[in-house]
């Protein structure tokens, strides 16, 4: 009897079909048609939005790690738009296992960029649901600002996120969340704390 | 070539107003090499320009009339290949009135304008014109008139530099010892060659030597980056992943640590791998994508697969190229002084080219493995170390306790070792490397060489 390989220990589905998908997902994606003028579906998707910053904002990791998918990717591009991943790097590309990694990492206690850790306040505005053609899954744009503190500094983080969201019961789970940062091809200072 | 007085009008000279020996000992150096904007500034030219400096990749600029823009030190740089194909660094300052003519990060340009008040360059530097030429009595055709660019540009395989003292040595000559290490890095690829791809781009606020202090510190690592190395192999089955070999007793460990002259280092972790295709790929941490890949490549190749799959991971060597250029992984990362505290450092990546198709059309495959992998170190390890380098600037501004010790390993009997060729070898985390170094940044800041720019005829 053979099962699925789990996606938290072993990486199966990073194909090249995974990344066909991706880069056509998220490209060219924000048109005026698509907008879904629902305004429940508009409220649910900012809800959503709202509670995975304020998780990140308390550091609730491992619940932030729930609203992703099984089979998952975030992506911080490091060019505008994003490209083909698998021409170029990013500045964070992460599966379900490297997720798992990066939270892991940091509860260790010895990831000195995040000792101390950062305290964030997020800012989500401008929540736009799109339709993809896919009954049941939405792109969600989102800008956000993240006021960061951290080692007796402040600064901010602009910048919007495409969300790839599929229908779960009355909530969502997060297919793909793209983070595009506003200095995504500009050296970053200590990008260590998750976006 | 123009002899210049480049800090003319400042009222010290910094050869003269420092005691080198007494900020550079054998076993410490002082904090103020560190912290003081005074020597960093003199590092700007006796430094960045005086010595071989890296610049560009040649694969940034593959076709005539592609540039980079780019800085040494802090001077804006355009690094072009004209329309003859030869490989320039023209300074990104107008003639007039000194604007940058060229505000792209990249691109393709038969000619430079001015955006201020229009006058255009060839992309060999020379005036092409300036809007109203009559309004001027002077000849545009003097030399004056043309860009500035740097008088000695050299590439050794792919790698460009420049410098701005005429009487450096050539390039090869330069590099020495280190040049077969570089061609054994390439060599390993297809073809002998990367390309340069997109980057990790970091920036962190401590002076830019601390990076280059790093580049070949084996000390740090097991505490540095422990959690990469807990994170590496919280799933592991078989094998210790990634830098383990630095976890137990490294100094026993086969890896050393070289010293090649003119500042340059090496750490080659290699010995501590067995010496067959795929032992490397079997150390390798967990990427997105990595089951999958090596599956197919497996069913692809056969045999085959463990070379291409040793080309998606981490080479386990630190290239080190003083003073910005660091060749580590797949990675070639350059060093960037912005300010005495202010430091960025662009962890480039490189792809497989594969033109005679030596892989067996599993190049894409390759190169989609190995972005994965390079994302790894910068993500999991880099941003620890630099957060370190800001913390160790923090700490030098305790001016009363003024030392940096990097005495590792000095006057242990039958440690440290030089050859005929001169070259010094230790074991992993000895500092012998940094001592060195330091002893040729001493030579350099105290009797900087004689900086010229060059300019079309
Ligand atoms: S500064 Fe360039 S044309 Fe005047
Ligand atoms: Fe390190």
């Amino acid at each position: 009897m053979s099962s699925a390989p789990d996606p938290k220990r072993t990486s199966h589905y990073v194909t090249d079909a995974f990344y066909d998908a991706l880069v056509r997902d998220f490209t060219d994606w924000q048109k005026d048609d698509a907008v879904l003028g629902d305004v429940g579906l508009r409220d649910s998707a900012r809800a959503f939005l709202e509670r995975e910053a304020r998780l990140l904002d308390r550091h609730l990791f491992a619940d932030w790690l729930e609203l992703f998918a099984g089979e998952c990717l975030y992506w911080v591009p490091a060019t505008p738009g994003g490209g083909d991943p698998r021409r170029e790097v990013a500045v964070c590309l992460d599966d379900r296992r490297r997720l798992e990694d990066r939270v892991f990492r940091m509860a260790t206690g010895f990831a000195w960029s995040q000792v101390p850790e950062s305290r964030t306040v997020r800012l989500v505005t401008n929540v736009e649901p799109f339709a993809t053609g896919t009954e049941g899954i939405f792109m969600v744009r989102s800008n956000f600002l993240i006021n960061e503190f951290r080692a007796g500094e402040s600064r901010s983080l602009a910048g919007w996120c495409g969300h790839r969201l599929r229908r779960v019961g009355d909530g969502f789970e997060i297919l793909v969340k793209q983070v595009n940062l506003m200095e995504c091809d500009q050296n970053l200072r200590n990008p260590s704390n998750i976006i | 070539m123009e002899d210049l007085k480049p800090r003319a009008g400042r009222p010290t000279d910094a050869a003269a107003s420092f005691d080198w020996d007494a900020l550079v000992h054998d076993d410490r150096v002082h904090r103020t090499i560190y912290t003081d904007p005074d020597i960093f500034a003199a590092e700007m030219t006796a430094i960045f320009g005086g010595t071989w400096t890296y610049l560009a990749h040649e694969s940034q600029i593959p076709e005539n009339h592609d540039f980079v823009t780019t800085l040494l030190g802090l001077r804006p740089i355009i690094v072009v290949r004209d329309a003859a194909g030869v490989i320039r660094a023209l300074f990104n300052r107008c003639a007039h009135r000194g604007a940058t003519v060229c505000r792209a990060a990249a691109g393709s340009a038969r000619v430079f304008q001015c955006p201020y008040h229009g006058w255009t360059y060839f992309n060999t530097g020379k005036l092409s014109g300036v809007p109203w030429p009559d309004g001027y009595a002077c000849d545009f055709d003097d030399a004056k008139y043309n860009l500035a660019q740097v008088p000695r540009v050299e590439s050794y395989r792919g790698f460009i530099f420049g410098t701005l003292n005429p009487d450096a040595a050539s390039l090869v000559d330069h590099l020495g010892p280190m040049a077969p290490i570089i061609d054994q890095w390439l060599d390993r690829h297809p073809g002998g060659r990367v390309r340069l791809c997109e980057a990790n781009r970091l920036k962190y606020k401590g002076n830019w030597k601390l990076a280059y202090d790093n580049s070949a510190d084996g000390y740090h690592v097991k505490f540095s980056h422990r959690s990469l190395l807990e994170m590496e192999n919280r799933l592991k089955v078989g094998n210790q992943k990634g830098m383990s070999f630095y976890k137990d007793a490294p100094d026993d460990a086969p890896m050393y640590v070289q010293y090649l002259g003119n500042g340059n280092h090496f750490k080659d972790k290699r010995p501590n791998i067995e010496p067959r295709p795929g032992a490397l790929w079997e150390i390798e941490g967990p990427h997105p994508g990595m089951e999958h890949f090596e599956e197919r490549l497996r069913e692809r190749l056969g045999e085959a697969a463990a070379r291409a799959l040793d080309l998606c991971a981490s080479e386990p060597v630190n290239i080190n190229i003083f003073p910005n250029l660091l060749i580590l992984g797949n990675h070639i990362q350059v060093l960037q002084p912005r300010a005495v505290d202010e430091t960025d450092t662009t962890w480039y990546g490189t792809a497989v080219v594969d033109d005679a198709n030596e892989l067996d059309g599993a190049v894409d495959d390759v190169n989609t493995l190995r972005m994965r992998a390079l994302e790894s170190f910068p993500n999991f390890g880099e941003v620890d170390d630099a957060v370190n380098f800001e913390e160790i600037q923090r700490g030098l501004m305790a001016e009363e306790d003024p030392w940096v010790y990097m005495h590792r390993g000095l006057d242990v009997p039958g440690r440290v070792k030089t050859d005929e060729n001169g070259v010094i070898t230790a074991p992993a985390t000895d500092e012998v490397f940094m001592r060195e170094t330091f002893k040729h940044w001493k030579r350099l800041m105290a009797s900087p060489p004689k900086l010229t720019i060059q300019r079309e005829t």
